[in-house]
């Protein structure tokens, strides 16, 4: 039963991403990036990591989502022209990250050929109270490194907005 | 009903394998597509294959750190998020244009 849940979810998460990248409209890409992050947040749940599949959904495909679709619909960004472009590098780099893909899969079905299977509801570590509790003791400092990068960004993001550029 | 012949829980393996293959398709729009905003939404694709690897490498050890890191790249591509898009607007405002090929004022 897991199994068809994963199986599903993933299958789901491929051909989001694969519509992701042969799509020329970015309005369609961020939809399919939508239902690639959709899919993840089940897979974390699948994983017990509630918190973070809820914050997937929340952050990820919320807001994040949101601003991008934002930038798209007041750029009124359209299709890619088409343009001849030099093929070689597709032919060169298209092989080589299926090669990547590949090698990669395999390393990690024998490496890991004896791993746990995974087992709806047998780690039981991903709820807000424990994630909250390690956040606010052992990663304390990361944790308010974090605002200041924050802030970073927010300065950032209004200077570059502003009318003089 | 004879057995399925898959095993009915998904080992950890297979999370990593999939990490992989969405790793490789964020890959795959970040080199081949012109348009800077899917460009962008390509590196989202592949920092969610790389939170998956987390949670799935903090299943195998029973740890709850790859929650915390997943946790903290999700703040970073927030905030990468809001100063990209930024950047992006800054762009189109100056050149008029979203394709990456046409940006190359730093060429030559």
């Amino acid at each position: 039963m897991d199994s068809l849940f994963f199986l599903a979810f993933a299958a789901i998460a491929v051909a989001c991403g694969i519509n992701l990248v042969i799509q020329t409209h970015p309005i369609t890409s961020a939809l399919s990036l939508i239902g690639v992050m959709g899919s993840l947040a089940v897979l974390y749940l699948l994983l017990g990591a509630e918190f973070i599949a809820m914050v997937q959904l929340v952050v990820y495909a919320g807001a994040i989502m949101v601003l991008f679709v934002f930038v798209i619909m007041l750029l009124n960004a359209g299709a890619e022209k088409r343009v001849a472009r030099p093929w070689k590098p597709y032919l060169v780099g298209a092989p080589l990250l299926v090669i990547f893909v590949g090698v990669a899969s395999c390393i990690l079905h024998d490496m890991l050929g004896d791993s746990d299977p995974v087992i709806f509801g047998s780690f039981t570590q991903g709820g807000a109270r424990e994630i909250g509790r390690s956040l606010f003791t052992e990663y304390l400092l990361p944790f308010e490194v974090t605002s200041v990068l924050i802030l970073i960004a927010i300065l950032g993001a209004m200077v570059l907005a502003r009318k003089e550029f | 009903m004879p057995p399925l012949p898959i095993p009915e829980h998904p080992p950890v393996a297979w999370y990593l394998i999939l990490s992989a293959i969405l790793f490789g398709l964020g890959v795959a729009g970040f080199l081949f597509r012109r348009n800077i905003i899917t460009v962008f939404m390509s590196i989202e694709l592949m920092l969610n294959a790389v939170n998956l690897s987390f949670i799935a490498f903090s299943y195998q050890l029973k740890q709850v750190s790859g929650h915390i890191f997943t946790f903290f790249v999700m703040v970073v591509a927030a905030a990468e998020a809001a100063v990209g898009l930024a950047i992006i607007l800054t762009i189109y405002k100056n050149k008029s244009t979203l394709e990456v090929d046409e940006i190359n004022s730093l060429n030559n």
